[in-house]
Formats: C-alpha cells, structure tokens, sequence
C-alpha cells in the first residue's frame, strides 16, 4: 500500500475534472448529472454496486465512449475535442472490464503486450526490455509463449495489465479489474500495482471495484449510488465521518435510508444429512484434452441439501469438472453419478433434476430478461400457467422487476448473474451447479443469493454445488475442495481447512495451500528484486516522424491479424482451397457447348424420304435419339417431364407431298422452359433440316437451291475452338477473387465488436485508418497468393494458355484484391452481426459477379439498371482484365482504365469504411 | 413425443424473436427477394440479346448502308460504325461481341455475281451470344443481300416447310426464367447461412451449451432453427414469387403452385439441413463463412441455373443428381414452366428428401462433439 499523499479536491490540481455528465442508453439513465474532480499521482476507488454507471463514467474518463452531454476532463484535455483525446491518448492506459476480454486467445503472452507496444509506437529495443521486466514483475516470465486463451483467468488479467502498463501510462485506468480472479491471483495482482506505482509516483490509478475490501487499498474514494455520486474523498475521511471501521460499512451508511436495510447479513443453519445415496459422487474423475490434463482424477462426494464449495485458481478444471456432472463432457475416464445414477448425455430424466449456471452468460440477449425466465421455465416443462407465476415470483426475489422487459445485453454483468442464477433456480432442481454464480455481483446482491441458497438447501434439500473465488462465500459452505491445476488438494469444512494450516482465516489457508503447490511445480516465484525494476527503464525517445508512427501502428495492426491467421489452420485451408475447388468445378463443369440434345420422333409417314430425315438426326452429334413417340399425347407429356428437349413431328404423307412438291411441314416442338437452350435447339434443328434439304436428301431433286450472292466467312477470335474451359476459366478467377477476399474481410471489425476487443483500437492512439489498412493487409498477400495458385492451377493442370502480360494480370488482381478486401471491411464496419455481414457478403458479391460482371453474360449486352450495377462493381473490371489477358493477349496499356477503375474502388471502400467507423463507444 | 414438440415449439418461439432483432439482416433479406431479384431479371439476357456489332464499312455503298439498319433490337444494339484499330481494341475491352468487316466495292461485286466474301469476327469468348449471334447475323445479311438483288429467298427453295414452335417460353424471354432462378439462390444461400450461422452463434455465446443441459435434446436445437429459417425463408420466397416475379414482372407460371410450395418446404428442409451440417464441422464464424463460400458457389454453378445441365460432362452429371440445388432447379423448372405434376418430380424430390436426412443425421452425430472441441 502506498502512503497517500495529502490531498485537496482542488480543480487546478486534478487529473480529471468532470462537469454535469449524463449519460443514457436508451430510456435508461447510467449517469445523472455527475460532477468529479479527481486529484493526480494517487489510487482512486470507485466503489458501489452493479448498475451504478461506474463502467461508464470510466469509459467517458478513457475516452472510449462518446460523450453525450457534460464535459470530461482528462489529464487537462476536454475529451469532446478530438485533437485533444487523440493528443493525451498515449499517455492514458485502459483495461476494460472482463477476463482478458482485450487479449486475443491464439497470441501469445509476448505477442500479445508486443502488439499494445507497438501501438503506442515504441521502438524495438525498449519493447524488448519494457516486456522483459514486466514479465518479470508479473511473475508470467515462465510463459511468454503460452497462448492468452490457454492462460488462467488471474493470469489473463496480468497480461492485461502488462498490455496496460507497457508504454508507460501517467492515466492508469482499471474496470474491475480483479473479478473472477482467485485470491492469491488477487493478492499477486494488488502487490504489482503498488509496486509500480511505487516505482513510478506521478502515476494516477484509479480502479473501479465490487470488492469492498479491495477499496480499503485506495488512498481516495469515490462512492457511486444509481447514476450519481454519493462521496468522493480521501478514504481516512470518509471512514472518520460516517464513523464507520470498513468501507463496506461506511458504503453502506452512506446509501439513503431506504436501501440500507437491503445489505443486511444472514445466518446459516447448520447442515444434517439426511443419510441415503449421495447426491453426487465422482470416483477418478478426469478429462483431457490432446496431451492437457484438465481434470486429474478428481473424487468426491456430496450428500444431499450439502452447500459443496469449489475453490481454486481460474482454468483450475473446476468448470470442466461441473460440464462432465452435467453431461455436457463426457469423462475420459472415471464415473460420475447423481443420485446413484451415473451421468449419461441422453438421459432427459436426469437433466430435469438438475440446475446449471456456467461462468459466463448464456441466456439469449434477443430476448427480455422476463422472456428468457419464461422460456427457461417452459422448457422444464412447467405448464404455462404455472411459468407465468414462477415468473413472477423469481423476478421479486432475484430483484429483477425493474429490468424485466430489459435485454440482457444493455445489463451490467452483476445483474445478469442474477438473472442466471434466476434461470437456474425456476426448476426448484434436486441439485443446483453454479459455476462462479457471483463472479462481478456486488455485496449486497451476493447476499441475496446465499440468503437464497441457504433456503434452497436446508429448507427444500437442494444441493448445491458452487464454484467460488469470494472467500466469505467458501466460508458459508458446509465444505469445500480445493482445486489446482486438474487435481483436489484438499477436502473439509471450512473451520477444518483453516485450522490445519494454522492459519486464522480461510482466505490465507486457501493462499497457503496454493503458494506451496505452486513452489512445488514452479520453482521461480516473482522476487522482490526484479518487481523492482519493473518501472526503471528510462522513458524512451519522442517517437519519430509522423510517416514512421503511421506505418509502425497499421504494421502493429496487421502482424497481430497475420499471426492470428496464421494459427487459424482451418481458415488457411478453406481460403485456400475454396477457390480451388471453385476453379476447377466451374473450368470442367459448365459448358455452353450445346449437344446431346434428346429428341423423339412421331413419324407417321415411313416412306424413305421421313427415314432420311430422320438420319441427319441420328448422324448429328449434337441430338440424341430416345424412343420414338407413340401418340402426340406422349411426345407432350415426354416434353413436360422433361425426359426431351424436342421433338420431332412428320406429318402423314410427307414422302407423297414431297415429291409433289406441295412443301409439306415438318414439326418441331421444342422446350423453351430454358431460354438459352431453347434459342440454341431452334438454330441446331434447322439446320439440320437445311443440311437434309440441301445435300441429305439424295432422292430431292437437286441443283434446285441457287448459289449464294455472298459468303460469309464468320471467324471466332480468342476462342478458336469454342471451349467453355478457355472461357470461364478467366471468369471463374474473377468470380474467386470476389467471394472469398470479401469474406475474409467481412468479419474482421464485426467480430472484435462482438467480442469485445475492439477497445483497444477505442482507447490506443491508433487511427481508424491504420486499424483498416493494418486489418486488410495479410488477407491482401493471403488472397494474392490464392491468386497464383489459381493461374499455375489454370496453366499447368488445365492446360488454359496465359497469352497476354503475366505481370499486367498480377497487376490487375492486386488492384482487384485491394477492392475485393475493402469491400469486405465495409460490410463489416456496416453491419451489427457476424450473421448479417455473412450473409450481406454472399448475397452482395453472388449477385452482381455471377449476372452482371461478364462471367456468363458479357456486360455489353447488360441493360438499365443491371449495366450500372455490373458498370459500379470491380468485378467487372477485373473480368476484363483477366479475359483479356487470358484468352485475348492483352498487355499493360490496354488495361489502364481498369487498373484506374480498380484503384477508385478500394479507395473508395476503405475511405467510405473510415468514415463510417466511430474511434469511440456510444 | 409430446414434450419433444412443446420444446421445438418454444424454441421456434425463441428464433423468431432472435430473427426479427436484427434488422440489417431482414433489410437484406428483403432486398434479395425483391430488388435482387428484379435486377437479374430485367437486366441479364440469356439469349441472344442486346448483342453488341461494329462495322468496318470499306464499301460505303446503299448496300453496305442497309446491311448496317438491318441489324436491330431485340438481338442487337444499333451497331457502331468504326475503324479497323478501335474494333481491335474495342473487341479487346470486351466493347464489341461482332465486328462485320465489309470489303470495298462490295456492292459492286454482288450485283455482278461475284460473291464477295463478308467477313464477321466473333469474340467466342461470349459464349452466350458468340455461336448463336453469328447465325443471326448470317441470316439478316442473306436476308438483306437477297432482298438488293431481287433474288428468291432461300427457304423459298426448300421442298418443305419447318413449322418449329416453342413451348413455355415461345419468345424465349430470357425474365421468366432469371426471375424464378434467382429466388431458388437466394433460397440456397440463405437457407445454408441463416441457420448454420445460428448455430455458430449460439455456440459462440454459450446458449447451446446451456440448453443442452436442461432436458432439451440436439435434435429439438437443431429442428427448431430449421423450422424458423425455413418458414422464414419460404414465406419471402413465396412472397417474392407471387408479387415479384408473378405480378410486378408479369410470368404465367405454368404448374401447380402449392406443389411447387410443397417441394420447396422439401428443400428448405434439405438446405437447412446442410447449414447445420457445416456448421458443425466449421467451429468459428470467419471458419464457417469462408466454408460456405465454395458450398453455395458450387451448388448454384451445377444447379443448372446458370448453365443446362444437359450440357455438363456426363460424370458431372451423374454426381449432380444427387444435389439438392439441382434436383430443386429442375422440379422448379418442370412445374413452373412446363405444368409438370407429381408424377413427373417425383425423382429429383425423393433425391432432396433423402439429401436432406443425410445431412441431418450427419449434423446431429457431430453436434456434440462440436461442443467438445471448443472447450
């Protein structure tokens, strides 16, 4: 702890000076009117329970959230000025709230504060000695290369915090950063901040946090109650004017009189098992996954109506050891059973007995809290009726009226716990398994819950089976394991535990445990000495020109995106692969070369001249001769089903009116249900009856045609041979080069919304342009090479001649790929789904690359609308070039208004995707 | 039995509400059945149509003039008049389909016999309008020369007569059939990516897994979402077919309408069907999209929509019967166009239905595994 400075509420002095700030989402007010200032080179707490707009007021002091009315002040710039944000940017550091939500799961622990280093423009060499002693104070020096995903959540919020600290911050801001972390992480976690602020003093913390405990750290307080402030002061005052020994308690009587009685604590009592089968039992319980040992023959067993508490450091293997209770895993070996029984997937009876909260939300943010409740309920098989007052009644006790037509997505996470644990406990279950249920819940909530359990447990004999990390919830428990690393280091009551150690609270014996098991397996703790150093490298040199900071940041940008791609193998492969698949499906399969057209014969005349007609017929490669018709119903209904595409109809007396020269008619009938076909069939079939007319036709008499007055001499250019394959080869590279580099792209920004980690480009001083030159860069060189993959699969296995400039089709498709990839960032920065952006995609690029881009049907033909469309896509530009130097031998300077057109596309997809694409939150 | 359709019904519940949330994705929706549909209809002509001809005119004589006048809408543009460098360069931007060269003194040589030799280059890699173009063009220009030298026609001199007429499209439009194919697409790609994106993004969000643990089964996860989207789907297609193509673009559609409602309920099924299917074998959203792309790419490029089957190699053919996008294509085709009843759609809808549980029965073997692999 480090001593607080002597401190006044004095605005020239502050860091951060709030006026009048209100914020809403929607109908509903997270800030009322706040007024702050907040004093520099201090700890600051801002403590109060979930829902109170302390997510908020930290996102508008970052600057990550737009600011709707009032005025912040940060660091003395106004942050509704955006030259003034941008200018402090670098010297703030943000981590937002959730278990290493800003990390990306598949870098590493170095890759991942590599990337924050360079986005705050720090050259190498300091980058290299920044993250060296950071990961050494950190205590994360054994694992630089682990992935972030693989990490254990109190190490991912290390990582978080050294991704924080790395460029040196003189604004360190932190959203809770502790919950859902285990005790000793925490522990670990606190000592690091003070000792780098301790190294470094002029730097400002201010942490937001639902551990009341936690906020006695801090030298000043600011106390938040529904939207509004209720003190902010040194903590020593705020202590000695409600007169109160904890924060806790002061906070409490700080609250108005009538949610005071809320916070009131709870007895238990004590537990009596019934005797009996217990209610769960697992004997040599493990799982793996590949060669990682999640859960190590973990036994136990659980009476019924027994509060079992679950304690161990996150990724411990306490939630894979709840999946395989609930059938959700199966075990790798060992059993499981409830009741007696073991646990089987398809048993449906079994589920009904069980409650199951997992870690994170998992209820639909489509639906309103009370929808969800109703549909949790329903589908227990609770009759309707009854689900509308079981309802009703879990929205009274789990305090969630005010939010019942809320959606889940615009509620803080203490609620949405709640909201779970709701959804949890509507079935009345035999066993309730809830995994870290209160992980982000505020004190008074959490009381609620175990008010609730309590009751479940000794008065209606649920057991419960709970996952914790909050010491005094353990403490209720009739008894609880300890969990570390896939194995059960110790079982008891908690006053067992305690005393074994010698310890005098539960919390240092569960530390205890941990601390040896830890120095068992590895051998280096973080030591005093290189925690030290952690702040000691000097700052480093004023970054360099503008041009040099632009292209370190999208370099920052774009390695992050090729690295994560690269560990993608399965999406490596699919780009890869799909336009391969595509090339040579389409190149061997679609074919314009009409032939095999199935006819059938009605002849009711046979005589020679009817059998000699219908031999041209037979002789023509192009019709395929199926069984004559046996009536003109037949030949009809053979033309409806489709089993011919013509038919052929030689009236009575044919040969007779032949030879009389009375020109009898011969009948065709052709389907035109396909135009194309249809169009085609009609030119095939008379010309095979001018050929029998003119030459066929021994019997005729001859000489009788006059000669031409002209010839015409048609020559097919570029495609001598009339080859579909020469033809949609070319077309179906362009057609490649459209679907997937747009898809590619399509997610990128949609999903980090989704996910959360968009953030860090909100509060890194990066620029929106750099992040979209950064993000489209490696699938760029990952579609180019898909490019040339295509051109030696089309020359060398499909034997299509190149016979224009190489270097002018390369130059053609780099172009076409910069366009194709912008597109796909539009899409994204456009859309609000990964569903939408997907599907947007398809349907976008299908459209107008297969019909009006010259693939099938050249764009010269193309009218009204569709020309523009086909005229406004780069598609059809690219068809050009990729036809042209294909099959027409077209070089460089035939191609410059389409490298020209090429280029205004993607720039003016990236320019447009900048300027829809906001640098901060609503 | 009974709680299995309680439960489908309570999920269905649930995927309409998720549905209609997101109204990008309905704004998008309706813009494929409507405006992408008119689009590929009114503009894109699979016949010979609009066809573009320059004409490098050594003659310039009345003859060569008349050849020029004869070339005419529908089938052609009103030709241009150029010279032998920019039809070589306007035949290599794709500008000109045809370039007619006409010889000097061509007139002259007619009249007198001599039967001058008409030169017409064909860009071939027009494959649509190259091979057909050039007959058209051949006739108009016998027509025209013919006509000059009061000669008798040609047809004149056959010894019979060729009455050809054509059935369900006797002017073979080209709108009634992009029209119709373009709803069958769009039904494809959404049908593959609504669901199989749901899925993936319940998986993502943790909900499956949740339900997986009350007494809901895979099947109830997996029918639901096929339910929804489908109806979904089959109520903006069947919406796109009457207004769009039946009232705005005026097609007589030939057959039975709710057989062909009937056979795309089949299909929605089947397609749907295949979505889950991926999406349990694409773990992530980018890894789902990017699967997805060559799935639909492929099955519209061989279901006959862009290209007669009829003319595909004979391998690809047999492989194709048992697509589903195909088999659609084609029942479409005979009862839309043709009138076709049951009895002749029978094959191609036994060969969706069977596709359909294939992929179903794939996707619910793989649908908790699919859970396992992420952990």
């Amino acid at each position: 702890m480090s001593p607080s400075a002597p401190l006044l509420a004095n605005a020239d002095h502050a860091d951060i000076l709030i006026q009048s700030l209100t914020h809403r989402y929607g109908q509903t007010e997270a800030l009322r009117d706040v007024s702050l200032s907040l004093p520099a080179g201090t700890t600051i707490g801002l403590v109060g329970p979930d829902g109170v707009g302390k997510s908020t007021l930290l996102g508008l002091i970052a600057g990550v959230r737009r600011i709707q009315s009032g005025m912040v002040t940060t660091l003395g710039a106004d942050m509704r000025n955006t030259r003034q944000r941008e200018g402090i940017l670098p010297q703030v550091a943000f981590m937002p709230q959730g278990l290493g939500h800003n990390l990306y799961p598949t870098l590493s622990v170095r890759e991942n504060i590599d990337f924050f280093a360079r986005l705050f423009g720090l050259d190498a060499a300091y980058r290299e000695a920044r993250i060296k002693q950071l990961l050494e104070a950190t205590g994360l020096a054994p694992f630089p290369d682990r992935p972030a995903g693989k990490l254990s959540g109190g190490m991912k919020q290390k990582v978080s915090l050294c991704c924080a600290l790395v460029h040196d911050p003189d604004l360190l801001i932190l959203d809770e950063p502790t919950t859902g972390v285990d005790p000793l992480s925490r522990q670990q976690f606190w000592t690091l901040v003070d000792t780098l602020r301790a190294a470094r003093p002029s730097m400002t913390v201010l942490v937001s946090t639902a551990y009341m405990e936690e906020a006695a750290r801090f030298s000043w307080l600011v106390a938040m109650d529904d939207g509004k402030v209720l003190v902010s002061a040194p903590t020593a005052d705020i202590l000695k004017q409600t007169g109160q020994s904890t924060v806790e308690k002061a906070y409490i009587s700080l609250l108005p009189e009538e949610k005071r009685s809320r916070a009131s604590g709870f007895s238990i009592p004590p537990y009596q098992d019934p005797g009996g089968e217990p209610a769960i039992e697992a004997t040599g319980l493990t799982r793996q996954f590949g060669s990682f040992v999640a859960v190590d023959h973990v036994s136990f067993r659980i009476g019924r109506g027994e509060i079992f508490g679950f304690l161990g450091s996150n990724g411990c293997g306490k939630s894979t050891t709840m999946k395989m209770l609930t059938g959700l895993l199966d075990a790798t070996s060992g059993t499981a059973k409830l009741f007696g029984k073991p646990v089987s997937a398809n048993d449906i009876n079994a589920r009904m007995r069980i409650g199951y909260m997992s870690q994170s939300f998992s209820l639909y943010e489509e639906l309103t809290v009370r929808q969800n409740l109703v549909l949790q309920a329903r589908l227990y098989r609770v009759p309707a009726a009854e689900a509308e007052t079981r309802v009703e009644q879990a929205l009274d006790d789990f305090e969630l009226r005010p939010f019942a037509s809320a959606s889940p997505a615009d509620l803080p996470l203490g609620i949405r716990q709640r909201l779970q644990l709701a959804a949890a406990c509507i079935n009345t279950p035999d066993i309730l398994i809830l995994d870290e249920p209160t992980s982000g819940v505020d004190p008074a909530a959490r009381d609620m819950f175990w008010r609730h359990l309590i009751d479940l447990s000794r008065n209606k004999h649920v057991t419960i089976f709970v996952s914790t990390h909050f010491m005094n919830e353990a403490a209720c428990c009739d008894r609880i394991s300890l969990m570390h690393r896939g194995r059960v280091l110790a079982v008891g009551t908690p006053a067992d535990l305690t005393r074994k150690r010698g310890e005098t609270s539960l919390e240092a014996a569960f530390i205890d445990y941990l601390r040896d098991e830890e120095a068992r397996t590895d051998p280096q703790p973080p030591t005093a000495a290189s925690t030290s150093q952690a702040a000691s490298v000097t700052q480093h040199a004023a970054s360099s020109s503008k041009l040099v900071t632009w292209l370190a940041r999208t370099w920052a940008f774009a390695r992050r995106e090729t690295i994560e791609l690269l560990r993608d193998r399965l999406r490596l492969a699919f780009a890869i692969m799909g336009p391969v698949v595509l090339l040579l499906v389409s190149a061997y399969s679609i074919s314009f070369d009409v032939n095999k057209i199935s006819y059938t014969v009605r002849d009711h005349d046979h005589t020679h001249h009817s059998r000699e007609l219908i031999e041209v017929f037979q002789g023509s490669s192009y019709f395929t001769e199926t069984a004559p018709a046996t009536s003109d119903a037949d030949m009809a209904q053979r033309l409806q089903k489709g089993t011919v595409q013509m038919t052929l109809d030689i009236p009575p007396d044919f040969g007779r009116d032949l030879d009389a020269g009375r020109h009898p008619s011969v009948g065709i009938g052709i389907s035109g249900a396909m135009p194309f076909l249809g169009a085609n069939i009609r030119a095939y079939a008379t010309g095979a009856l001018l050929q029998y007319a003119s030459s066929a036709g021994k019997s005729l008499p001859r000489g009788m045609l006059p000669a031409s007055p002209i010839s015409i001499e048609p020559r097919f250019v570029y495609n001598q041979e009339f080859r579909s394959i020469y033809a949609m080869t070319p077309g179906t590279i362009m057609l490649a080069l459209i679907l997937i580099p747009t898809m590619l792209t399509a997610l990128g920004v949609v999903r980090e919304k989704e996910i959360g980690s968009i953030v860090n480009l909100y509060a890194s001083p990066a620029s929106v342009g750099e992040y979209l030159i950064g993000k489209q860069t490696p699938y760029v060189a990952l579609a180019t090479l898909s490019y040339l993959a295509l051109v030696v699969l089309s020359v060398v296995v499909m034997g299509v001649p190149l016979k224009g400039s190489f270097l002018a089709l390369s130059l053609g498709a780099i172009l076409y790929i910069f366009a194709s990839t912008g597109f796909g960032l539009l899409i994204s920065v456009f859309v609000q789904s990964q569903v939408a952006a997907i599907f947007g995609t398809a349907i976008l690029c299908l459209i107008p690359a297969v019909n009006f881009s010259g693939l099938l049907y050249p764009v010269s033909t193309l009218t009204g609308i569709s020309y523009q469309v086909g005229k406004l896509f780069p598609a059809s530009w690219f068809q050009l070039i990729s036809l042209g130097s294909f099959t027409k031998g077209v070089g460089f300077s035939g191609f410059l208004p389409m490298y020209a057109a090429l280029a205004a596309f993607a720039a003016s997809y990236m320019v447009l995707a900048r300027l829809l694409l906001r640098k901060q939150e609503r | 039995m009974k709680n299995w359709l309680t439960n489908i019904g309570l999920l269905c519940g649930k995927e309409i509400r998720s549905l209609l949330q997101d109204r990008v994705l309905i704004a998008l929706i309706v813009f494929a059945f409507t405006a992408g549909v008119l689009a590929v209809a009114n503009g894109v002509k699979v016949e010979v149509s609009n066809a573009t001809v320059a004409f490098i005119d050594h003659d310039h004589s009345t003859l060569s003039l008349k050849l020029r006048d004869a070339v005419l809408p529908p089938y052609f543009k009103p030709p241009a008049l150029t010279t032998p460098e920019a039809a070589e360069s306007g035949m290599d931007k794709g500008d000109f389909i045809f370039v007619v060269d006409i010889p000097p003194s061509f007139e002259r040589d007619v009249l007198a016999g001599r039967s001058p030799a008409l030169q017409i280059r064909v860009d071939a890699t027009a494959m649509t309008q190259a091979g057909l173009g050039t007959s058209y063009l051949t006739q108009i220009f016998m027509n025209e020369v013919q006509a000059a030298t009061h000669a008798p026609a040609l047809t004149d001199f056959m010894p019979f007569q060729i009455k050809s007429r054509v059935y369900y499209n006797p002017n073979s439009e080209s709108f009634p059939f992009m029209s119709v194919m373009q709803i069958v697409t769009n039904i494809t790609i959404l049908s593959i990516i609504l669901v199989g994106a749901a899925i993936i993004r319940e998986r993502e969000h943790g909900t499956i897994e949740h339900l997986l643990v009350l007494p809901v089964t895979a099947s109830e996860i997996a029918l639901a979402k096929i339910i929804t989207n489908g109806l979904a789907i089959f109520i903006a297609a069947m919406l796109s077919l009457w207004l769009v193509v039946h009232v705005w673009l005026g097609v007589h559609l030939a057959g039975s309408i709710p057989l062909f409602a009937c056979c795309t309920l089949l299909y929605l099924f089947s397609a749907t069907a295949l979505g889950v299917m991926l999406a349990t074998v694409a773990p992530t959203m980018p890894q789902f999209g990017l699967l997805a792309v060559p799935v639909y790419a492929v099955a519209y490029l061989l279901s006959g929509a862009a290209t007669p089957v009829e003319n595909m190699p004979t391998l690809i053919q047999n492989i194709v019967r048992f697509f589903p996008t195909t088999q659609f294509v084609t029942l479409s085709q005979a009862i839309l166009y043709r009138g076709a009843g049951l009895d002749a759609i029978i094959i191609p809808l036994l060969a969706i239905t069977a596709a359909g549980i294939v992929f179903l029965a794939l996707a619910l073997m793989r649908f908790r595994s699919m859970l396992t692999s992420q952990s």
